[in-house]
Parts: structure tokens; sequence; C-alpha cells
């Protein structure tokens, strides 16, 4: 089941295609990433599923309905540039964004007042906005984007500004939002937090889709057949000299490449009938890292 | 349409619960109170210490007409003008008022000396001079045997009445200057109010904008939803504002006389200390009757509703105007002035066309304006206590109903491309294309 579905998305700014012709899912209950360079069309996808813009043609589903003027209430969107009224309360601000994603006052307030004590903030609730710091304004945003209990939230570049302990709060509660069955679409450029977060991502560059699918299969596709091998003692010459491509051998580890059909377990046997001694093995992944540059400079010539 | 009430609710709440709008709304009414008894105080206190002042008046001349008042006691001595300077030098008295007996019965001026080092305050001048100029006027009355009565069946007034030929309806000069009145301080009034709360809802758009909150707000609202809130919300602040005024003012005013003992009619009777009341004072006695006759006899049933439709039909085209510029303008705050111009502009030009109304409210100027939807919003007001004829006001209400919604209709399209625009303001050549972008 498919919390968002998009099928042939196109949307044209005057001067330049914004969107060219994207389709992906996004399974409920997963984290997604949603990947590409600054100018890469994200924010104006991500305006399309929050219904802020419309799509030029193709199709967008939300728990597989067509978009629609109630979908709002069921999306929770966390905009990069964050802005809460300065000069209002906490608390009445938290109430009125939330009352404008359905929520009657009185169901509001209780589920405020239950988030605000989980972060240990519910003493912010009569301080005003401009006397909180950046931080602080941002858990507040957190909560804004998802007391309602939204099936789908859109959180774009959640971590930027936040500090090592904030950010780690925040990512707690990302899977604990996924246990309860909320699916996550995450839009940001910092790859290691979507190689740690994300199962599936779609990454896109000048509105085009370059690469779709889950991170594990995305790495194994990308992968170069490197080993790596660290010894103790004395490499055998038999090594160095036969069958290995060795690309790098510094201190005690050698890194080489193998062929695209072995499987790691022929590679470990040959090595251990070389007579190596070895400490550790194992295949090198590229990072995600390495493939978004990889792709999006090779996409850009 | 939940929505827009929650938006209307907050632009109205955060304002009404702000210290700055309390205090203005709360203040304004008492501050024109305070200016009002510092006016009365300072013309009332001429003179602050207790002043003597001996009148030598052998002929009994100002008699009973001299009157001691608060600060200025008058004192009748006989004793020769040497005698009085002796004690004037022991700083008993303030001064001696010379008022030798009259002689010379036509002559057309008089000089009297006041005796002192010190001058005579304006208004206790003022005083000395109308008692005396009225004795003489009896005097000489007396000695050309001038009857009271024939001097009064001189005097005439005169004015020019209207009378309509066809329609038949009861015309006199006083409403004329009676509608006039009415009709520039509701045109002044009502460019200010639209012009004060318009550039609120500006403001406002700016404000969410800069701050960012507008993209979280329109992926729960429309564009055009959170417009209208704004709009509404603001004008119901506006509304709550005139309002309390209106109920304040009243209650102020007569706490504070009661207070400072400023008897309300006082201004006025600064102009007439000891003047006799004489026949021109009576008639214009019955002019002010008259004034009140005239306001009450006016069609306040047509009036008032209609100058409430003009009110709000220009506030709302006029403020989603400001909306549009508000969400035009980019990060700085400053270029708001140059794209409010265009708005200025009809504003203003209404505004002055409305003072001419008031001088002639039949001119073609005044009728075409008074249909011309923006402009006809200040201008019909004005010419409204003027009595203009139904199909006039048929014409210009129907054609401002239907121009306010294409405005609202366009400043959406604007709105809704414009906030989340950042850069560089926008030019009136882009805002034109946002009106037909899709989507």
């Amino acid at each position: 089941m498919n919390v968002l579905s998009l099928h042939n998305v196109v949307k044209a700014y005057a001067n330049h295609v914004a969107v060219n012709d994207v389709s992906f899912d996004v399974k409920k209950g997963s984290i997604f990433g949603l990947l590409g360079p600054n100018g890469a069309g994200k924010t104006s996808l991500i305006r399309i599923i929050t219904t802020i813009t419309a799509a030029d043609s193709g199709q967008v589903f939300l728990n597989g309905e067509p978009l629609n003027r109630l979908h709002p209430n069921e999306i929770g969107y966390m905009p990069e540039e964050r802005g809460l009224y300065k000069k209002m309360k906490v608390g009445e601000q938290l109430l009125y964004l939330a009352q404008l994603k359905g929520l009657s006052s009185r169901d509001a307030k209780i589920k405020l007042k239950a988030w605000l004590e989980k972060f240990e903030i519910l003493s912010w609730w009569d301080k005003k906005v401009a006397d909180l710091s950046k931080g602080m304004s941002q858990k507040v945003q957190f909560v804004a984007t998802v007391v309602h209990d939204p099936s789908l939230i859109i959180l774009d570049e959640p971590f930027s500004g936040l500090d090592p302990i904030n950010t780690n709060l925040i990512k707690d509660e990302i899977y604990q939002l996924k246990q309860k069955g909320a699916s996550i679409l995450f839009s940001t450029h910092r790859m290691e937090q979507v190689e740690e977060i994300c199962e599936d991502i779609v990454l896109i560059n000048k509105g085009k889709i370059l690469l779709y699918g889950g991170v594990g299969k995305i790495k194994n596709d990308f992968k170069e057949h490197l080993f790596s091998v660290k010894y103790e003692g004395k490499l055998p010459e038999t090594i160095t000299n036969h069958e290995y491509q060795i690309v790098s051998n510094i201190g005690n580890e050698i890194i080489f490449k193998g062929e695209k059909g072995q499987s790691s377990n022929d590679l470990l046997r040959g090595l251990i009938r070389n007579n190596i001694n070895i400490v550790s093995y194992n295949e090198i992944m590229p990072s995600l890292n390495e493939i978004f540059i990889k792709i999006v400079e090779s996409s850009n010539e | 349409m939940n929505k827009i009430w929650l938006v209307t609710q907050r632009e109205y709440l955060t304002r009404v619960k702000n210290k700055t709008f309390i205090l203005t709304t709360l203040l304004t009414p008492l501050g024109i109170l305070v200016f009002m008894a510092a006016v009365v105080l300072v013309m009332s206190t001429g003179s602050d210490k207790a002043k003597v002042i001996n009148v030598y008046d052998p002929s009994n001349l100002l008699e009973n007409e001299l009157k001691t008042r608060d600060n200025l006691t008058f004192q009748f001595s006989n004793q020769s003008i040497s005698a009085q300077k002796e004690i004037y030098k022991e700083n008993k008295i303030n001064g001696i008022l010379e008022i030798p007996a009259l002689t010379d019965s036509l002559a057309t001026s008089y000089v009297y000396k006041y005796h002192s080092d010190d001058q005579l305050a304006m208004d206790e001048s003022y005083a000395i001079e109308a008692a005396i100029e009225k004795k003489i006027r009896d005097f000489k009355l007396k000695k050309l045997h001038i009857d009271v009565n024939t001097l009064k069946n001189l005097d005439t007034d005169v004015s020019v009445d209207p009378v309509t030929i066809l329609e038949d309806k009861k015309i006199s000069s006083i409403t004329t200057i009676v509608s006039s009145v009415l009709g520039g301080i509701v045109g002044y009034a009502m460019f200010f109010i639209i012009l004060f709360y318009g550039m609120q809802v500006m403001r406002s758009v700016m404000e969410e904008k800069i701050n960012r909150i507008v993209e979280v707000l329109i992926s729960s609202v429309k564009p055009f939803e959170l417009m209208m809130g704004k709009v509404i919300g603001v004008g119901l602040v506006g509304l709550t504002q005139i309002g309390i005024w209106i109920v304040l003012m009243p209650i102020i005013y007569f706490i504070g006389a009661a207070l400072f003992g400023i008897n309300p009619g006082s201004l006025s009777d600064m102009h007439s200390i000891n003047v006799p009341v004489d026949d021109i004072a009576l008639s214009s006695q019955d002019k002010i009757g008259q004034i009140f006759i005239e306001i009450t006899s006016m069609n306040w049933y047509k009036i008032l509703p209609l100058t409430l439709f003009y009110f709000l039909a220009g506030y709302f085209a006029y403020s989603a105007l400001f909306a549009a510029i508000g969400s035009a303008v980019g990060e700085d705050i400053n270029d708001a002035s140059s794209l409010t111009l265009p708005v200025m502009m009809p504003l203003m030009f209404s505004m002055y066309i409305g003072f001419s109304a008031v001088n002639a409210p039949d001119s073609s100027l005044a009728v075409w304006s008074s249909m011309i939807p923006l402009l006809s919003s200040i201008v019909m007001p004005v010419r409204l206590p003027f009595d203009p004829p139904w199909w006039q006001i048929m014409v210009s209400v129907v054609s401002l109903i239907i121009f306010t919604i294409f405005l609202v209709w366009v400043a959406g399209r604007i709105y809704r491309v414009g906030i989340l625009m950042y850069g560089k303001k926008a030019s009136f050549k882009e805002l034109s294309k946002w009106i037909f972008y899709k989507g």
C-alpha cells in the first residue's frame, strides 16, 4: 500500500520546467528520501504534494485517492525556511496551526499539551516566539507539523540548524512516528542522514528522476566490487602478483577490485588459499554521497 | 469557509489583544479630551493671580456693567487718579481704569486709559472694551432719539433658498450647509479609515511572507481563504475601534466635564464674555436649532446603510489590493512604497473629488466619479446627504459590487503567486502575468 503515488507529474514555469515527468511511490510506514541538489525541483514537487500549487499534468494520489481539498489535513509539512509568528505566544500559535489542520480547539489543546510535555517544553506555552532560540522554535515547529497525526509527514531539511542533541531527539521522534504508521517524506541534501534514516530514495536533478529505489539496492547497483582486507604480518607475494587488481596498499590494508561474477566468498577463499593472516575483510559499498555526486555531475554534463 | 473564520479570528484577536491597539483605542478619545481641556484651561487662565482693578468712573457709566470675575475684581472708586496711583504704589491694586464722563456723543472711536505698569490680558481688555462699547451704544441711542425696537427693525437676515420645481421635497440653504459639512466629514473619514486599515492588511501580508510562516499556512489553507480571513479580520478590528470611539467619546467627555468642572459650553462662552445677547446672537441660536432640525430630517434610513455599504465595498476593494501589493514585496519592507503608489492614487483622487463634490454635488465630475468603482466608494457617500437621484445610486452600487468582486479575485490571483516569490520585488508587468498563472 502506498501512502503517496506520483504519476508523470509535470510542472513548468515561465522559463523552465521545474518538474519533468516525475513518478514514484512512497510506501506506507516508510521513510522516503527526496534528494537533489539546490534548484533540482524538490520544493516545486513538495508544493504540488501539499496542494500549494497544482501540477500542469500528471496525477498525485494520497492514500489511493487523487489529491483533493481535504488532503492538506492529512499532511504535515515543515518547510525548509521555517517561520512562526514572532509576537504570538507558543501555545496560541500551535492551537491556531492545529485548528487550521482541522482539529477542534479541544482536541488540539489535549494533543499539543501531550506533545509539549513529551519535549519537556510545556512551560513555554505562554512564551512569545520572539523569545525562543532557533533550536527551541524548531521544536515548536516540529510539534506544529505532526500534532494532527498526519498520514504523510513532509520534512524539508529538518535538521538544519539543530545541535546534535536536538537532532537525535527529532530523529527519535521520526522513528516513533514511523512506528505508529506514519510515512515520512524527507527532503535533504545531507547524504549521511539519508543513508542512516531512509529506506527508499528518489534522486532528482533539473526536474527529472535520476535514481529511484531502495537504499540498499541502489548501493548494490553502484558498487565497484572493491574489497578491503586488513591483515597481520607480511603480505604474501602471490597476492600482489596474481589474480588481484590491487587498488591501494597502505599500512596493513589492501583494497582490491574483484571480477563482476565473483562472489565475496570466492574471493575470501582465494585469499585464505594464499596464506594471508586476515584481521578483517569486507566489501566496500559506495556511500550515497559518492553516488549522488557522481550521478548529478554526469547528468549535468 | 471554516478556515476563513479561523484566520479572521486570529487576525482579530491578536490585534485587539495587542497593547498598542488597546492604548490607542482608549487613549485617543482621552487625548482629545485632554487637548480640549488644555485649550479651555489655557484660554480661561489669562491671569492666574488675583487681580484688583480700581475703576475711576465719576459719571457711573459702567455701573452694574463691569462684573467681577474669578480672579479679576473691579472696585469703583471716585478718589482722584493721583490719589489712586498712591494706592497702586503700595501694591494694593494692579491698575486703575479711567473712565471720564461721556461728552462727545457722536464720536466713532474712544480711547480710555488704563494706568498700570503691567498690561491687561487679552480677555480682560476685551471684556472691559465690550462693556464700555455697550454703554456708549445705549448712550448714543438715547442721544439720537432712536428706539431700540426701531433699530431691531433695521437688522435683516437674508438667505436665498432653493425651491424645487419638479420634485416634491423641502430644501433650504441650511440643508446645503449641513449636507456639505456632513459630506466633507464622511469623505475625509472614509479616506483615512480605508487607508489606515488597508495598510494594516498589507503589513500583515508582508509580515507573514518575511516571517516565512506563509508556506506552512498555505499548506493548510487556500491562499484566497488566508487573504479573505485577513481582510475581514482587520476590517472587524476597524469597526471595533470606531465603535468603541463612538461609545467612549461622549462618556469620557462627560466624565471629564464632571471631573475638571469644564462646562461643555465654556469654549463658546469665551467669545461672548459680557457681550450682551443681541439679536444677532439670537438668530445664530435659531440657526443652530434649524441645523438640528435639518440633521434629524435627513433621510438617515437611506444615508446610513448606503454609507456603510460604500465603506465596506471600498474597504474590501482597497485592502485586497493592498494585500496583493504586500505579497509582491520582496524581503525589503521599503519596497512597498513604490508599489502602493498606484493604489494610493485613486484613493487620494477620490478624496479630492469628494471635496469638490461638497461644493458642487451635481457637477458632472462628481456625478460621474460617484458611479465609477473605486472612486465611488468615497465620492458617493459625500453626495448622499445631497439626495442624489436613485438611478445614480443604483448604477453606482451595482458597478461597485461587480468591480469589488473582480478586484478581490484579481488580488487573490496575485497574492497566491506573490507570497511564494522571494528575492527582489515584482514589477507591475510581472504582477499582471501572475493573474493568469494557472494552478
